[in-house]
């Protein structure tokens, strides 16, 4: 290799998601609202929006209603914790798992 | 400090990727979020080996969407020194200089670059996030580990010897501003960092951040977790401007009020199990001797 080269190599790394890979496969619980008691989908006006507030990766977002990232949520369940009308709910993967394969058949 | 901040005005901006590296229910994940969107674009992270590397991501994703220089263990301070010297030779006066280190990298192993900056008066902010032991690499005891912790290094009985005061040791060095906020009232670490970047010279935040693998608890319970320590008073929210100390946010409410029992605290932790009654009176008798000093202060 060339000095020049060498002088111009960087570990240098470009920001993207995902760098954990899809981390909603580390999921076993997964959070679902229930837009009939969330707050801000119940009233139709901003407010509350701890899930947002809360949430270590960032995966909620500040909309009415309130959407979750399925592919990068990691199923924590801080949102569930923290919902002060307790409108989320931790349910298991694989419930989704087999309603899937009851589609299928 | 008034509380401008609330949930409904903080920024929708996010300056960390999703699918980050960080555990389910990580409290640094909450810290650096909002530490972040305090922060703003115009902002470049030095940060040591620590949790946050494990976060920031490996070659070639970055999570974060700021600049971000990785630098060893003992140098944190000092690089970002560097920076901020680099940043005054390009004539670019208005970036943040932020370092983000663990506990570790503060208290430990990077405390004398962090006392060096802070003695050369450098205008750099430094973000200290509290796990409490060395996490990335497995739980193995730090200076800053409470008394008392199961850890891998101090198994069976605990760690002897009790916490060190980290922000006490940087207040010594009389610098302008100093804090100390939670991962669970991210509002307060919000305002506290906005407040940070507005002033000149060395300034120091310290934050308590829960983590679920290596203090034992459900990753859902993070924010209770970090809340309980502040509610029994173990770890008090204060602010000092000029070596004025000021209890801020919930701390600040707590005041001449009855505090939780600190056994609820160690009640909510695995790495607790082994704390006898005698060293839970002890710490709670040490709780009380700290807040009779605060009535005093404020």
């Amino acid at each position: 290799m060339k000095q020049d080269d060498f002088s111009t190599l960087i570990s240098r790394s470009d920001p993207g998601p995902g760098d954990g890979g899809r981390t909603g496969s580390w999921r076993v619980l997964r959070p679902v609202i229930d837009l009939g008691a969330c707050i801000p989908s119940k009233t139709n006006k901003r407010a509350c929006f701890n899930c947002w507030f809360y949430c270590p990766d960032g995966v909620v977002s500040k909309t009415i209603p309130p959407v979750i990232d399925y592919e990068y949520c990691k199923g924590c369940g801080i949102c569930a914790e923290e919902c002060p009308a307790g409108a989320i709910s931790m349910i298991e993967e694989a419930h989704f798992m087999e309603e899937k394969n009851d589609e299928c058949i | 400090m008034e509380n401008k901040t609330s949930i409904l005005n903080l920024t929708e901006d996010e300056f960390v990727h999703p699918g980050n590296r960080a555990c389910a229910g990580c409290g640094l994940g909450i810290v650096y979020r909002t530490a972040l969107k305090a922060l703003g674009k115009n902002t470049i992270l030095v940060v040591p080996p620590s949790c946050l590397t494990v976060l920031q991501g490996l070659y070639p994703i970055a999570a974060a969407k700021l600049p971000c220089l990785n630098v060893t263990f003992a140098s944190t301070g000092a690089a970002a020194t560097g920076v901020r010297a680099a940043m005054r030779s390009l004539k670019k006066n208005d970036v943040n200089v932020v370092a983000f280190a663990g506990d570790g990298g503060t208290g430990d192993i990077g405390i004398q670059a962090l006392s060096g900056a802070c003695e050369r008066g450098d205008d750099i902010l430094y973000i200290c996030y509290d796990n409490e032991a060395y996490m990335n690499t497995g739980v193995q005891r730090s200076g800053t580990t409470p008394q008392g912790v199961v850890t891998t290094t101090t198994p069976i009985t605990g760690k002897l010897q009790s916490k060190k005061d980290v922000p006490s040791i940087v207040a010594a060095h009389k610098i302008p501003y100093l804090a100390t906020a939670s991962a669970a009232y991210p509002l307060d670490l919000y305002d506290k960092v906005k407040k940070a970047a507005s002033i000149k010279g060395p300034r120091y935040i310290h934050v308590h951040t829960p983590c679920p693998p290596g203090w034992g608890f459900e990753p859902r319970y993070t924010i209770k977790v970090g809340k309980l320590a502040v509610e029994t008073g173990l770890f008090a929210l204060y602010e000092m401007e000029n070596s004025q100390l000021r209890l801020t946010g919930p701390s600040k409410k707590m005041l001449g009020k009855p505090r939780l029992p600190v056994t609820d605290y160690f009640k909510s932790q695995h790495r607790f199990y082994s704390l006898g009654n005698d060293l839970i009176n002890d710490l709670q008798a040490q709780v009380d001797h700290a807040w009779d000093a605060y009535v005093i202060h404020q």
